[in-house]
């Protein structure tokens, strides 16, 4: 033979992404294409966060928002309720017997200008004992409380619940509560008659300083309706509700400072005028105290979250599923396959070094885009006066690496539904309609919340979970509705979801490449 | 690595119909096989299931001795031009090239020299979508010898070829047998192979109906005959007859004579003083021959389609 043929060289997977990258990248329809779906998902993100602008209303003038306190853990919360408290030095303990709750809950009105205010008390509703770091809003806390129809809990810093024991409280049925403090180390405890004690849960708050606020609190979150809007979807609402709690038999032990209970209406919004918008109120008489107090201690899941930055990724999915479904039917379609089958025998490894090129290169232009996006449209909607939900920088990157995965990955199920298509435009509609349609029908106001839900369960859209930056908690009543960012399965889990599909296309088109003759 | 294609008992059918019926052959170094039959014959067929691209239903294909699906960089064992039209358009030829080149672990280096050697250099970066037939034939061929491999199979090479092209292709196709690589060429029509091929496997309804060098189905077909022209018919007749040999008259001063080599025609006419003006050994042309191999196998076609 006349020339010399270089026998060395990379091993088989190694060669059969390459010939696959190289066959990608030299044409430039595709790379163009992957390009512009890049440029896409920035575009629309950079000019959706610069058209959405924020202001609060200060009397005559616009003002800024004032500043959303901040749980030890980082989050946005809501640290608004009232406390009676004095300030205990070291170690210490409060008890108290609990024996009423009740309240009042706005309604929407039924003659239109007349308030429809209701007794009773909305499901998180709380009252009881609480030690504080200091009445500062966001400082760290653990609580033990009766609530409106979640019975004995144990809370601190924001996030976490334990629950006691279930049920209400009442004259015939008080609840004892006891919260005691050693170090860092606060420990709950509730008894039926305050003798026989249980433990509810210990919390740990490191770095707690000596001197605490400890006393007695009460705060009644919204009460919140979700109704059925008129074209499908949801439509929610918040209307104000207080709770007032009624104690006798409060000891505190431990070295207190002298002097009389404090009273201070923790986070207490105010009117225009500068006077309290629904303050709360306590009261004292031969040792029975009267708590009232309006909204919240827990994680604030009201505001704008990181990934309304990602909305153009929807778009940059459709060009996606473009180019990844066409790089595999254009051999199809010019009977190039078997020019790549007689070169790459193995024909399973071969589609699986297409979809791993496909794959990784949509990774690549997709992080790329998330990564811009993210850190520069968030940027533009802070200085627009928005405010958004703080997040560690791990759930940060676990949102841009996530959707870039998730591009990644729906890339891959689009190559495998082309290849077992074999035909562009059957490949490029069944791709986007297991993906692209579901979470459109879910994410706007078309279908019920369940609807919405099952859809994000069931099909490969529910990899759009990796996206979620706010968590559902359960001790937060919310609309965790698709419609408002919350999807119904866990980042990963979600993701899973779509990889498997992914998964189970390529497979089914390695199966089908295999049996049928080229 | 043998230089070989072997295919034995391949049998295949396309629902109802014989693709291939039993069809085994051996392809041999150092020449050029042609594959020759009639449209439908089985001869695509065959060439796809040698490269791994359809399933037969019994028997065997080997390149080099090993089955297709076992080689890990196959181009390096066998080169083949199935389709040339089977390109991306906007690929260019070089970039078309240099990811089977990648393929198969072969560098860019390779994929230049392959282009030069056939003349496709000046063309190497344009898309290959805007090619005429012939440049893609070539591009094809340019792809078939990335590999440097011992064994090469070109499905219709000539198909649609100007007649240059024919040219250079048959040249190209001799120098490769030349290097002592095994090079199966297919063809519908057996002219096309004329002057190329030096051994023929002739299929028809799926399996082989003869296997055998240009040179003994030429001297078959011609049979040992002898042409003779002259001018007196008359006593040449009569003295070649009276030696046994069989004389007819096939225009006026030709006789067409069998039974008798060249060079006792000439001694008898000699020595009876018959003057001749030419002794020829008749020539049948292979498609003579092949018209009348095939003969069988298009009538079986005509029947079934």
């Amino acid at each position: 033979m006349t020339t010399t043929v270089n026998r060395s060289g990379p091993g088989g997977p190694a060669r059969l992404l390459r010939a696959e990258w190289t066959k990608f990248r030299t044409v430039r329809a595709w790379v163009v294409a992957m390009t512009a779906g890049s440029l896409v998902i920035v575009l629309l993100g950079l000019s959706s966060a610069s058209g959405s602008h924020a202001s609060c209303d200060g009397g005559p003038t616009e003002a800024v928002c004032p500043a959303v306190p901040v749980g030890p853990g980082g989050e946005a919360v809501e640290d608004k309720f009232y406390f009676v408290h004095r300030t205990l030095a070291g170690d210490g303990s409060i008890t108290v017997r609990a024996t009423s709750m009740t309240g009042q809950i706005r309604k929407p009105d039924v003659t239109p200008g007349v308030r429809n205010v209701v007794s009773g008390l909305v499901p998180w509703a709380k009252a009881g004992v609480m030690v504080k770091q200091s009445t500062r809003q966001g400082s760290a806390y653990a609580a033990l409380m009766v609530t409106g129809a979640h019975g004995v809990r144990m809370q601190h810093d924001f996030t976490h619940d334990v629950a006691g024991r279930p049920g209400g409280v009442s004259e015939d049925s008080p609840r004892w509560l006891r919260l005691t403090r050693s170090g860092d180390t606060l420990t709950g405890y509730e008894s039926t008659d305050g003798t026989d004690w249980a433990e509810v849960g210990t919390a740990r708050l490191s770095g707690l300083p000596a001197r605490v606020e400890i006393g007695l609190f009460a705060a009644s979150p919204g009460d919140l309706t979700v109704t059925r809007g008129d074209l499908g979807g949801s439509v929610s609402a918040v209307r104000f509700t207080e709770a007032t709690a009624v104690f006798d038999r409060v000891d505190l032990e431990g070295e207190t400072s002298g002097g009389a209970w404090r009273n201070d209406d923790i986070g207490v919004t105010e009117a225009p005028d500068g006077s309290p918008h629904h303050p709360g109120r306590a009261s004292e008489s031969g040792g029975t105290f009267s708590v009232t107090g309006v909204g919240d201690i827990a994680p604030s899941i009201e505001g704008q979250t990181v990934e309304r930055t990602l909305t153009g990724v929807l778009t940059g999915l459709i060009v996606v599923i473009v180019v990844a479904v066409t790089s595999v039917t254009a051999e199809y379609r010019r009977g190039l396959i078997r020019t790549t089958l007689i070169a790459v025998p193995r024909r399973g490894r071969m589609l699986v070094a297409k979809a791993l090129t496909i794959g990784t290169v949509t990774f690549a232009a997709g992080l790329v885009a998330t990564a811009i996006t993210l850190t520069f449209g968030t940027r533009i909607l802070r200085a627009n006066g928005n405010y958004i939900l703080p997040v560690s920088w791990l759930t940060e990157v676990r949102v841009v690496v996530g959707t870039a995965a998730l591009l990644a990955v729906a890339a891959v199920l689009a190559l495998a539904l082309g290849a077992l298509f074999r035909r562009s435009v059957g490949g490029v509609i069944t791709a986007i309609v297991l993906t692209v349609v579901p979470h459109v029908l879910a994410t706007t106001s078309v279908l019920p919340d369940t609807a919405a839900r099952w859809l994000l369960r069931l099909t490969p859209a529910a990899g759009f979970a990796i996206q979620q930056s706010i968590p559902e908690y359960a001790h937060v009543l919310g609309h965790y509705a698709p419609i408002a960012g919350f999807y119904p399965l866990a980042p990963w889990a979600g993701f899973a979801v779509l990889a498997g599909y992914a998964a189970l296309a390529l497979g089914l088109a390695v199966v089908r490449l295999r049996r049928r003759d080229a | 690595m043998q230089a070989t294609i072997e295919v034995s008992g391949l049998r295949k059918r396309f629902g109802r119909t014989p693709a291939l019926d039993g069809m085994s052959f051996t392809v041999q170094p150092g020449q050029v096989t042609g594959f020759v039959g009639p449209n439908g014959a089985g001869k695509s067929t065959t060439m796809r299931v040698i490269l791994g691209l359809d399933a037969a239903e019994e028997g065997y294909a080997l390149v080099g001795g090993r089955p297709y699906a076992s080689l890990r960089t196959p181009l390096r064992h066998i080169g083949a031009l199935l389709d040339a039209a089977a390109l991306q358009p906007s690929r260019s030829a070089r970039n078309h090239l240099l990811w089977l080149a990648h393929s198969q672990g072969l560098g860019v280096r390779r994929v230049d020299e392959v282009l030069e050697q056939v003349g496709l250099t000046s063309a190497a970066r344009r898309k290959a979508g805007g090619f005429s037939l012939g440049m893609r034939q070539r591009l094809g061929i340019a792809a078939a010898l990335l590999g440097d491999p011992p064994v090469l199979m070109l499905d219709e090479p000539v198909n649609g070829l100007d007649p240059e092209g024919i040219v250079w292709i048959r040249g190209f196709l001799r120098s490769l047998a030349a290097e002592g690589r095994a090079v199966l060429v297919s063809s519908h029509l057996m002219s096309e192979l004329q002057d190329a091929a030096d051994h023929l496997v002739v299929v028809g309804r799926g399996r082989v109906i003869t296997d055998t060098s240009v040179a003994d189905l030429i001297a078959a077909t011609s049979n040992g005959r002898v042409t003779l022209r002259t001018t007196a018919g008359e006593p040449a007749m009569s003295a070649l007859a009276h030696a046994g040999a069989i004389v007819t008259v096939t225009g006026r001063d030709t006789l067409l004579v069998s039974g008798l080599p060249g060079e006792r025609v000439v001694a008898l006419l000699n020595a009876n003083a018959v003057p001749f003006s030419e002794v020829s050994a008749h020539r049948a042309t292979l498609e003579e021959a092949y018209l009348e191999l095939t003969r069988d196998a298009v009538e079986f076609r005509g029947e079934t389609r």
